[in-house]
């Protein structure tokens, strides 16, 4: 027999086939009772494929739908294969979320019609849908609680579809909450579009944003569609909102109340569905009072509000941000950078960050790219980090940061070991006390400090 | 004097234990089934309303198709045993649970 002869009369074991695949597979007739169910599932439900020959399905599965499910029928009169989530009782007890598609066959030799059904676990997705919803946003990092606050309003803002305005200092991620909410919204598979409105002179924005027809003005030799037509059905992203023209508000605002604009030199309305969020680091409602921006819009856009909190108020995060960006550098540039030194961490922990997170990552990916070792030393980071160290201590920074503060070169600032330097201090304080049998007055003396320093140090380490 | 609920569907064991709408509650009396046995509708489906119900008519043996872990264990922790997976009629079910010949799994084949 030629290669091609026993390829002609090579027949397959249906069953053989079925059991080669890692889902739940059956073999139902007309009436949904099993006919033949592979392997996969024979270990699911725990009974085997020879006993349950002829029983419901629904009494084998265990599945959430009965037999009359309507996807299921429909599948049978119309012929065309359809699928419906629900979920099954497997053997060891546990409900298993599953998608349940049927497929209508039929055998050549006597017409009969029968239905495949693949039990596919969905359980991995549906975690996945679930952190995406529930969860932290994709790119959006943090422990503290007021990171904590903003995850939990996620869910809120993407199940409505009403207007959002993010404030927050620049580089605190206001873009990435925007895509967030907009990925964990209804409208997560349509696009996501963002303009700067801050980057455009006047003409060009509203041609941007609304389009314009051919022949609108000068150098328009053809249709274009606006920013907020390429984002039917999805949203809209206006990032520094406050930097919008007055005369952009006023068409921005028929926009928001008709869902229809003009767009340039058009005569004709176009409408329009898209979800607006809008971003700012500015005080609209200052920019309110000065006249700079519209009242009506403020009020139109202020319906759900987020503030981005700035880092330094967002306790703990910094060194989980470091942690985050030092692995993607070192793993994008392949570079062999791991950490950072003792030295390194506290100059950044002291730091203010004007910049916020994007400042934080460009100085991690500077430290990534100037480390030739495993560690990141102070000397790898920006240099103005160090120049900042001496006269900027943190707002809320610990002792030795006020410290720092005071001092005049980084070396100094930065204490070789801040924790044993305050048990050293400690220790000092408790044997002067001791020495001068509990006058305060005589050991402040003896440790060369005015009474109100010892006073203050002694509540810092909680010893009066 | 002991008393079997069983889930049912139609007459059938019914197969989600949650999703159950109606039970049938036998009494038995010296290894026989005491009259008729009782139906009751339920308000809706519901995992804990039926334990509840179980325990409520201080049954001693539940009959029944699937279900989650949580509920079997809620149940045998209030001393109520639990045949689970059945799959068949629930009166030959009940009969056969009489005898001690009813497992977990079982596919119990009407009686013609």
């Amino acid at each position: 027999m030629s290669e091609n002869e026993k390829i002609n009369s090579f027949r397959l074991d249906l069953l053989g086939v079925l059991n080669g695949v890692p889902h739940g597979i059956a073999l139902v007739d007309r009436d949904l009772r099993l006919i033949m169910m592979n392997r996969f599932l024979e270990a699911l439900t725990g009974y085997s494929g020879e006993e349950v020959l002829g029983l419901y399905c629904d009494y084998v599965l265990h599945s959430s739908f009965g037999r009359n499910v309507p996807v299921l029928r429909q599948a049978v009169e119309s012929g065309v294969a359809c699928s419906v989530e629900g979920d099954i009782i497997g053997l060891n007890r546990k409900k298993i979320p599953m998608r349940f598609t049927s497929t209508p066959v039929v055998d050549p030799n006597n017409g009969y019609q029968a239905l495949v059904l693949v039990l596919e676990d969905i359980t991995a997705f549906q975690e996945i849908d679930r952190q995406k919803e529930m969860g932290p946003a994709k790119g959006l990092l943090g422990h503290s609680p007021k990171m904590q606050e903003i995850f939990e309003l996620l869910p809120i803002l993407a199940h409505t579809d009403s207007s959002v305005l993010i404030t927050g200092e620049t580089g605190t991620g206001k873009d990435l909450l925007a895509e967030a909410v907009h990925q964990a919204s209804r409208r997560g598979k349509y696009p996501f579009i963002k303009v700067n409105c801050g980057a455009l002179p006047e003409s060009l924005l509203e041609s941007e944003l609304f389009g314009h027809m051919r022949g609108a003005f000068t150098g328009a030799h053809a249709d274009k569609h606006g920013m907020f037509q390429l984002a039917q059905g999805g949203t809209i992203f206006l990032t520094e909102i406050g930097d919008l023209p007055l005369p952009l508000q006023v068409k921005l605002l028929t926009v928001l109340d008709d869902r229809e604009f003009f767009p340039l030199g058009s005569q004709k309305k176009v409408k329009v569905d898209v979800r607006l969020i809008t971003g700012t680091h500015r005080d609209l409602r200052q920019l309110v009072q000065q006249g700079k921006f519209r009242e009506d819009l403020f009020f139109r856009l202020n319906v759900l509000r987020v503030h981005l909190p700035p880092l330094r108020e967002r306790d703990g995060d910094v060194r989980l941000l470091i942690d985050h960006f030092l692995q993607m550098f070192a793993a994008s540039f392949g570079k062999k950078a791991k950490k950072l030194s003792a030295q390194a961490l506290r100059l950044l922990g002291s730091y203010g960050y004007p910049g916020n997170i994007r400042e934080l990552r460009n100085i991690i990916e500077y430290g990534v790219n100037i480390c030739r070792g495993e560690v990141i030393e102070v000397e790898h980071l920006p240099p103005y980090l160090l120049a900042e160290a001496g006269k900027k201590p943190r707002a809320q920074g610990g002792p030795e940061l006020r410290e720092a503060g005071r001092n005049t070169t980084v070396a100094e600032a930065i204490p070789e070991n801040a924790s044993s330097w305050s048990a050293i201090e400690k220790q000092k304080i408790l044997t002067a006390l001791m020495q001068t049998g509990g006058s305060r007055a005589a050991a402040a003396k003896a440790l060369g400090w005015g009474r109100t320093t010892l006073w203050r140090k002694m509540r810092e380490y909680e010893l009066g | 004097m002991m008393k079997i609920v069983a889930t049912l569907q139609n007459n059938d064991i019914a197969p989600r234990f949650d999703l159950t709408t109606e039970v049938l509650i036998a009494k038995i009396v010296r290894g026989k089934i005491s009259g008729e046995p009782r139906t009751v509708l339920l308000p809706g489906p519901g995992s804990d309303a039926l334990c509840s119900l179980v325990i409520r008519e201080e049954a001693s043996l539940v009959i029944c198709g699937g279900i989650e872990e949580a509920h079997f264990q809620y149940l045998v922790w209030k001393k109520i045993e639990v045949i689970d997976r059945v799959i068949g009629p629930a009166v030959e079910a009940i009969a056969l649970a009489i005898v001690k010949q009813l497992r977990p799994g079982e596919i119990v084949r009407p009686t013609v």
